[in-house]
């Protein structure tokens, strides 16, 4: 949906996002930048988040986007077309890992372990963090380096279900994965990035904030 | 039903997205107003799936959308591209301004959903982590297929969404209008 076109219900705008792959099988590529414009930042920063490199992410973004009106007439219209495309992108994503670190040792990205209790890291003091602290550079790269921390299997499930807004169904469908182990990969994912960024939510950057802002309790 | 802090950490995930049986999430609710660090567990997590559901975590580098633009022109320059493409072109970008303009009044005749926000307080779990647009009216489970314009979205609890006059989604949020 172009920017400016006014307040458009989903329904509404999954029957334009119809009408537009009609129009782009039928022979009219143009249609295709329209389709694609509400999702090209969060194409970007799924590929980012999964292969933590600019440049990779770019190209990879760039490749689903091809790849995307290359197949554009297999999608299937019971599906969502946002998520046909983010699943295009993780499968781009994954097979450049494949080819970055088939030389090299990766810590292999197996749900063992995963069954059992993760003990969340004890902090007594905790602030709510008023979102307008994403505003600063550093705290969306200390959030961004905190992701890239954790391994590419939880990863990939939280940056679908908590970055995308994919449901669980789809994610569990767009990595191939029982919605059980969707699950338990997200509990995991946002206990360890809660413990990566505890310290920084919990004191230094709601202090530094608090100078200027007050703090929300 | 009582539950213990190991229990407790297992849970947390479900009970933020909603998807935990009504005892469960009550025995959770009464845990937490005891344990201080399952309090901060619950606040952390809750941070957790804000701030990185904001639509300001999703930055692209200067010059991305252009480039992006430019490689699929070129890939589809290797495809058909005659005068014709061109004028079915243009006249499809008028058919795209009437498109727009039929989505607008079937909007426009929908029901108010700000009116019905005063009879469906208090159903949905507070704490749940909702998805709300910004212009939009109501709010949503992560992937409700009716979310409102996806290119401006915030991860919310709840209980602020509310605050903020967002209505629940009638058909996501339907298991909790159904059970007042």
């Amino acid at each position: 949906m172009a920017a400016g076109t006014g307040p458009l219900e989903s329904p509404a705008q999954q029957d334009y996002e119809a009408r537009l792959i009609q129009r782009v099988t039928a022979g009219e590529h143009e249609a295709f930048y329209e389709l694609i414009q509400p999702y090209e930042k969060r194409l970007f920063a799924a590929a980012f988040a999964l292969l933590r490199n600019q440049a990779d992410a770019e190209d990879c973004a760039q490749e689903a986007v091809l790849k995307a009106f290359k197949y554009i007439r297999q999608f299937r219209s019971e599906s969502k077309f946002s998520t046909w495309l983010i699943q295009i992108a993780v499968n781009e994503a994954r097979k450049r890992r494949k080819k970055q670190y088939s030389n090299l040792m990766e810590p292999i990205d197996q749900d063992h372990g995963v069954e059992g209790t993760y003990s969340p890291r004890e902090f007594a003091d905790w602030r709510e963090i008023p979102s307008e602290t994403l505003e600063r550079q550093e705290v969306r790269e200390k959030l961004a380096e905190a992701l890239s921390n954790i391994g590419q299997i939880y990863r990939e499930v939280f940056v679908l279900r908590d970055m995308e807004q994919v449901s669980i169904e789809d994610t569990a469908k767009a990595l191939g994965i029982s919605t059980a182990s969707v699950k338990t990969r997200l509990l995991r994912a946002r206990l360890m990035l809660r413990d990566l960024l505890a310290p920084g939510l919990g004191g230094a950057w709601s202090r530094d904030l608090s100078l200027g802002h007050g703090v929300k309790r | 039903m009582i539950i213990s802090c190991e229990q407790m950490w297992r849970e947390v995930s479900d009970y933020l997205d909603g998807e935990v049986d009504p005892e469960l999430r009550a025995a959770i609710e009464e845990h937490v107003k005891g344990c201080q660090r399952c309090t901060a567990v619950l606040d952390g997590m809750r941070n957790v799936i804000q701030l990185y559901g904001d639509e300001r975590m999703m930055e692209v580098p200067v010059g991305f959308s252009r480039r992006l633009h430019q490689r699929l022109e070129a890939d589809m320059s290797h495809s058909r591209r005659t005068f014709l493409g061109w004028m079915v072109a243009a006249a499809a970008s008028l058919a795209v301004a009437g498109a727009i303009e039929v989505a607008r009044s079937s909007v426009s005749s929908r029901p108010n959903l700000r009116s019905e926000h005063s009879r469906s307080s208090n159903r949905v779990p507070p704490d749940m982590m909702v998805i709300v647009a910004d212009d939009g009216k109501t709010f949503h489970v992560a992937g409700c297929p009716f979310i409102h314009d996806k290119t401006r979205l915030r991860t919310i609890p709840a209980h602020q969404a509310e605050q903020e006059g967002y209505a629940p989604c009638v058909r996501c949020m339907k298991k909790y209008l159904d059970a007042a």
